[in-house]
């Protein structure tokens, strides 16, 4: 690089080792048209799935398309509020934000008549119980509670049915 | 060098979407675009996208768009974060380069999430121009101001502009603004950023786009007329405004010698000039004289979906081609502040 002659003014000044410039942005986020159906029918206590007309899987949430075969999914398949729990991690760790108490455990749930797992809190069972193909059911916040978000469940627990058969939740491990 | 043309396109532009998300947008113009072309998804070779998390608002926001496409089994993608035109020139050099006979281009941009003008100051320099939160009106007002001075153009050659585009914006049911307009009528309206009019500047839009690009023997297989990409070339200017010129563009004249404008009669012009003197300094660098019909489309004046608008000027143009509206064309893509960083896409039709 070739030598600069600063200009008497700026020779033998600290260098500006760095700038704060504060941004912030604000957007108004819309879910879309199957995530807005899909969230007003927790609302009212109904999870409800999509079906892809090609492959015949049926996702939850819906997002409008099948993100396999590319088309639209446009079939409604209400869904159990119970399900099987296909993996699972105890959270050992207090991370921010967080209200839970640690140790808790977050599972990987498949709602009965869907083919692909939800994410949610498991409780009123000890983490060291929690398995794999646990059967496990949705409970809901109270009813003037609910509104169109996964936190109107709280949380799920074990139903105290005997474990899933591998073969029903495989495809998903 | 290998033949590429665009066999298929599709696009959506409106003032504002708000009730479908990304992938919503997406999904009916990738069957639409592929039906266009006649072939099922396993028959592209490669995906290129292209959108701005700026817009969206959330990062990665691009991967989950891929859902419109299906991408299992697993497929060949990239993405840009520029318009979708650059999109099109990856795909370009990966069909030249072998690895592709057939390439899906996709582009989209929900304007309307954000303050579209506070989302622009983030391409601005961090350390000087950022900091301002000098919006993009305001960058376009200073070039407009710049070229009024210098002598560049008229005012009345701006207002003439918009006419021209807001006439042609009539026939085009993408274009969510248009009008018969006189120039005297546009000269008394009220200032928005002086010297700009709000009619001086492009809408607030959104909308997606599809294009299918195939090589040789696949795209005349495909189409009975297909647009054939005869140039292409892009060029990037300094990021900062007050180190270059901002009444020409040099990088369009340089991307324009180097796709070949000059090689040949051009029959009409999509040029993306999201602010209506931007159209002249373009003219002028292409060196494209009265008798070329300047966009029959009504161009980013009439629907200006971000990230996309550059691809839709392709779009367009191989669409009049293919549909016999013309036999050679120029297409022009644009991104940054004041015509920074220039596309232009020649296309033929024999």
């Amino acid at each position: 690089m070739s030598d600069i002659t600063l200009p008497a003014s700026l020779q033998g000044v600290d260098p500006v080792k760095s700038i704060r410039t504060p941004a912030s942005l604000q957007y108004t986020y819309s879910a879309g048209l199957a995530s807005s159906r899909f969230l007003h029918q927790v609302a009212q206590k109904r999870l409800v799935g999509q079906r892809c007309p090609v492959c015949q899987k049926v996702y939850v949430p819906p997002r409008g398309s099948c993100p396999t075969d590319g088309v639209p999914t446009v079939e409604e398949v209400e869904l159990g509020h119970t399900g099987t729990i296909t993996s699972f991690c105890v959270v050992n760790v207090p991370f921010m934000g967080t209200l839970m108490e640690i140790p808790y455990t977050s599972g990987l749930i498949l709602l009965d008549g869907s083919d692909i797992p939800i994410m949610h809190l498991i409780q009123e069972v000890a983490v060291d119980d929690v398995h794999s193909g646990m059967r496990v059911e949705a409970v809901w916040v109270p009813d003037d509670e609910v509104g169109p978000t996964l936190e109107s469940i709280k949380y799920f627990r074990p139903t105290g049915e005997p474990d899933a058969d591998y073969d029903t939740y495989k495809d998903n491990v | 060098m290998r033949e590429v043309a665009v066999i298929s396109f599709a696009q959506s532009a409106e003032r504002s979407i708000f009730e479908i998300n990304e992938v919503e947008m997406l999904m009916p113009l990738m069957g639409e675009a592929l039906a266009g072309a006649g072939i099922s998804k396993d028959r592209v070779d490669f995906v290129c996208s292209s959108s701005s998390d700026y817009l969206a608002g959330q990062p990665f926001s691009f991967v989950m768009s891929l859902d419109a496409f299906g991408p299992w089994p697993p497929i060949s993608e990239s993405h840009v974060d520029m318009d979708g035109a650059w999109a099109l020139y990856e795909a370009w050099v990966k069909i030249q380069l072998g690895k592709a006979d057939i390439a899906l281009v996709y582009a989209y941009g929900k304007s309307s999430l954000g303050n579209i003008r506070r989302v622009l100051t983030r391409q601005l320099d961090p350390y000087t121009l950022g900091p301002l939160w000098l919006d993009s009106v305001s960058v376009g007002a200073l070039q407009a101001r710049a070229g009024l001075d210098a002598g560049t153009f008229t005012a009345e050659q701006i207002a003439e502009v918009v006419a021209t585009n807001r006439r042609n914006g009539i026939a085009n049911p993408h274009a969510h603004l248009s009008g018969d307009d006189t120039v005297e009528a546009l000269l008394k309206e009220p200032d928005f950023v002086a010297p700009l009019h709000k009619h001086d500047c492009a809408p607030i839009t959104d909308g997606a786009a599809v294009m299918i690009l195939a090589a040789d023997d696949v795209a005349r297989e495909l189409s009975a007329r297909p647009a054939w990409i005869r140039g292409l070339d892009h060029r990037i200017e300094a990021a900062a405004l007050g180190v270059r010129d901002i009444t020409r563009s040099v990088s369009t004249e340089q991307a324009g010698a180097k796709a070949g404008v000059a090689d040949g009669k051009v029959d009409f012009a999509e040029l993306h000039a999201p602010f209506a003197h931007q159209e002249l300094i373009l003219r002028s660098a292409l060196g494209l004289g009265d008798d070329v019909a300047i966009n029959p489309s009504g161009g980013a004046l009439c629907a200006n979906p971000m990230m996309t608008a550059g691809l839709i000027r392709i779009g367009e143009a191989a669409t009049r081609i293919t549909n016999g509206e013309g036999d050679r064309a120029v297409a022009h893509a644009t991104s940054g502040p004041c015509l920074q960083q220039n596309l232009v896409c020649v296309l033929e039709g024999a």
